[in-house]
């Protein structure tokens, strides 16, 4: 650690500091433009450019009032989409790691024939394209599935509610969560594991005595890459929404007032930082267990 | 259609959010109960039970679900993309006749073509270099949070943030508002209509990206260069590597397998890329990609067999690198 310590100070230079700096300002201008922006009465956001603030400050909260509050006759207001943001995501973090604790476990301290190549179809599974499920998905949740004429899963006329959307979401979580998951728990010590069972634990008390308990760090670091990454989907929620807005999520309706020539800029900006904050605030609070998540999922070893 | 409109404006927001707060509390509850209860009887049963009960409970629902929810729909999309619009007639390769004869298409498969190309080696460049800055600095703390911000932020809303900074004002007497108008005139050069222009606008939609995937890469290949033996570093150090030979020398080689990481992993998410795109120009002025013309054929001009074919395409290009990661897969385990 010392050496370590020391090493860095011995490279450390003022120039790489002073260009990584202008970097990262770089970088925040164009978020840091759009929030200024939304603070700003609609007629200085279209009538001049945000850095005239500086020398000519204007503020309002109005443009979050009105986006957020006041729907039109054929919108809610963002208010109401925010809400569903929320409904959306939490069961979409909840199931998929339940069930991806439950058969990473399975595949990490279950002796059985096939487990390796289930672990094997599973990581090659992380990479398929969500566009090839969409068509015969949709098609599950509208039609059920029929083979001839047996039943296998019947219509369940769920379309249009918040149904569809969670089980996609946890279909497609599912093999990135038992992948990092069975990584970190082949790695309990299996004395830990053969102590217990030695000690009469069964199979489920194992489970819930042992594994789950020193299961919480990897848990917390998927909840969060799975939370930022339902809140911030647009392909799952639009496909599975199936266009009702009582169900739509905070980005489904933000890029339909992109595409909409009746939003000004004002309704825009402010909008669109609505439907940032909340992955903000998750993203500076747990920033370290998001790293640890992200590190865990990319490099190997 | 209309219909649902009108009776939705007249609900409140709470008669909406009302029904929909009772189904989410009851469906967390309920989940929550099943589990409680089949661990409760699951425990209580004899113990020839438990070993094949154990294989329902724990692993069963998962690989139904993705038998289910991923390797049907996969397959059935496969059988989908050789059948004509509503999946009544086989016909044959006509949709990837298709895909690769009509000149929109073409674009299509180009500008995915250029995105894969460029997103990729520029924003782990990009990364790798501010990687190795701040690792030059004595508290990169918030310099790399600034970069790695954009990670949390949606592709929706990125693109309105981007769009804003591309704003076109066509009324010369009116002051600009986009940041990019208004530098191009301050160097006197009368600013494009930027998101219209092909083709630099994908290029500009290509910056987005880069913008959102160079803090993960910096992130990743700085964690990787903390790995770097000092020892290593202080050993190039006295055979008189200079900072640029020690870092093209030993910092980049002893990283090399994290670097490919890092490309093949953008490189994945920049091909199903949908929603910067469909955000910021809805595809059109030569700027559609793979992943947004797909959505479009299946749910807007409701052609099952071409968006299939497009999909299966997306998957042609991504096989090469499922093939790679389980090869590395397979080696390290052998390795352990």
């Amino acid at each position: 650690m010392s050496t370590r310590k020391k090493a860095k100070d011995i490279f450390a230079s003022p120039i790489a500091s002073a260009v990584a700096i202008i970097i990262a300002i770089l970088w925040t201008i164009p978020t840091f433009g759009l929030l200024v922006s939304s603070i700003r009465p609609e007629k200085d956001i279209n009538n001049s450019g945000w850095w005239t603030f500086f020398t000519n400050p204007s503020f309002t909260l109005e443009n979050y009032a009105q986006v957020l509050f006041q729907g039109s006759t054929t919108n809610p207001p963002l208010a109401q989409f925010f809400f569903n943001s929320f409904a959306l995501t939490i069961p979409a973090v909840v199931f998929p790691i339940t069930l991806a604790l439950f058969a990473a476990y399975a595949l990490a301290w279950f002796n059985f024939k096939g487990k390796d190549t289930i672990f094997f179809i599973i990581f090659g599974l992380q990479v398929v394209p969500l566009q090839l499920t969409l068509i015969p998905l949709l098609q599950l949740f509208s039609k059920g599935l029929v083979v001839g004429d047996t039943v296998i899963i019947p219509d369940l006329g769920i379309t249009g509610t918040f149904i569809p959307i969670w089980i996609a979401h946890t279909i497609f979580g599912l093999p990135l969560a038992i992948f990092l998951l069975h990584n970190f728990l082949s790695q309990i010590p299996r004395e830990l594991i053969e102590a217990a069972r030695v000690d009469g634990a069964n199979w489920f008390t194992l489970f819930s005595k042992i594994i789950l308990p020193l299961s919480v760090p990897a848990i917390a670091s998927f909840s969060i890459f799975q939370f930022l990454w339902v809140w911030n989907d647009l392909l799952v929620g639009l496909t599975f929404g199936g266009g009702v807005k009582q169900v739509a999520p905070l980005t489904v309706r933000i890029a339909e007032m992109v595409g909409s020539r009746g939003s000004g800029w004002e309704l825009l900006t402010a909008g669109a930082f609505v439907s940032m904050i909340v992955p903000l605030i998750v993203f500076f609070a747990l920033q370290r267990y998001f790293v640890r998540g992200l590190l865990a999922g990319s490099v190997k070893g | 259609m209309i219909n649902t409109a009108f009776s939705l404006a007249r609900k409140t927001p709470w008669e909406v959010i009302f029904p929909n707060l009772i189904l989410l509390i009851v469906s967390l509850a309920a989940f929550a109960a099943v589990i409680y209860l089949v661990f409760l009887l699951a425990s209580r049963v004899n113990v020839r039970v438990q070993e094949w009960l154990k294989y329902a409970v724990f692993l069963a629902p998962a690989v139904l679900f993705l038998l289910i929810g991923l390797v049907y729909p996969t397959l059935r999309t496969l059988v989908m993309s050789f059948m004509n619009a509503d999946s009544t007639e086989f016909v044959g390769l006509d949709n990837y006749v298709w895909s690769f004869t009509i000149p929109e298409i073409l674009v299509v498969l180009r500008n995915t073509f250029v995105w894969v190309l460029f997103v990729p080696t520029l924003s782990t460049m990009l990364g790798l270099a501010i990687a190795y800055l701040t690792d030059r600095m004595k508290r990169p703390g918030v310099v790399k949070s600034l970069i790695f911000l954009p990670m949390a932020i949606s592709f929706v809303g990125a693109g309105v943030i981007w769009k804003f900074v591309y704003n076109f004002q066509p009324n010369l007497d009116k002051p600009d508002i986009g940041l990019f108008s208004a530098i191009s005139k301050a160097f006197g050069v009368n600013p494009p209509n930027w998101l219209l222009e092909a083709p630099g606008n994908t290029l500009l939609l290509i910056l987005v990206m880069i913008w959102i995937q160079t803090g993960f890469a910096m992130v990743v290949l700085s964690a990787a260069m903390k790995n770097v033996p000092d020892e290593v570093v202080e050993a190039a150090m006295l055979d008189g590597a200079g900072n640029w030979q020690r870092f093209v020398r030993v910092t980049v080689p002893m990283i090399r397998s994290t670097i490919i990481v890092v490309l093949t992993t953008t490189a994945i998410g920049t091909l199903k890329v949908f929603d910067i795109v469909r955000t910021m120009t809805g595809g059109n002025f030569e700027t559609n990609v793979i992943a947004n013309e797909m959505y479009s054929q299946s749910f807007r001009q409701m052609n099952y067999g071409q968006g299939s074919a497009l999909a299966v395409i997306l998957l042609v290009c991504v096989l090469p690198i499922i093939a790679y990661n389980i090869r590395q897969l397979r080696r390290e385990r052998a390795e352990r």
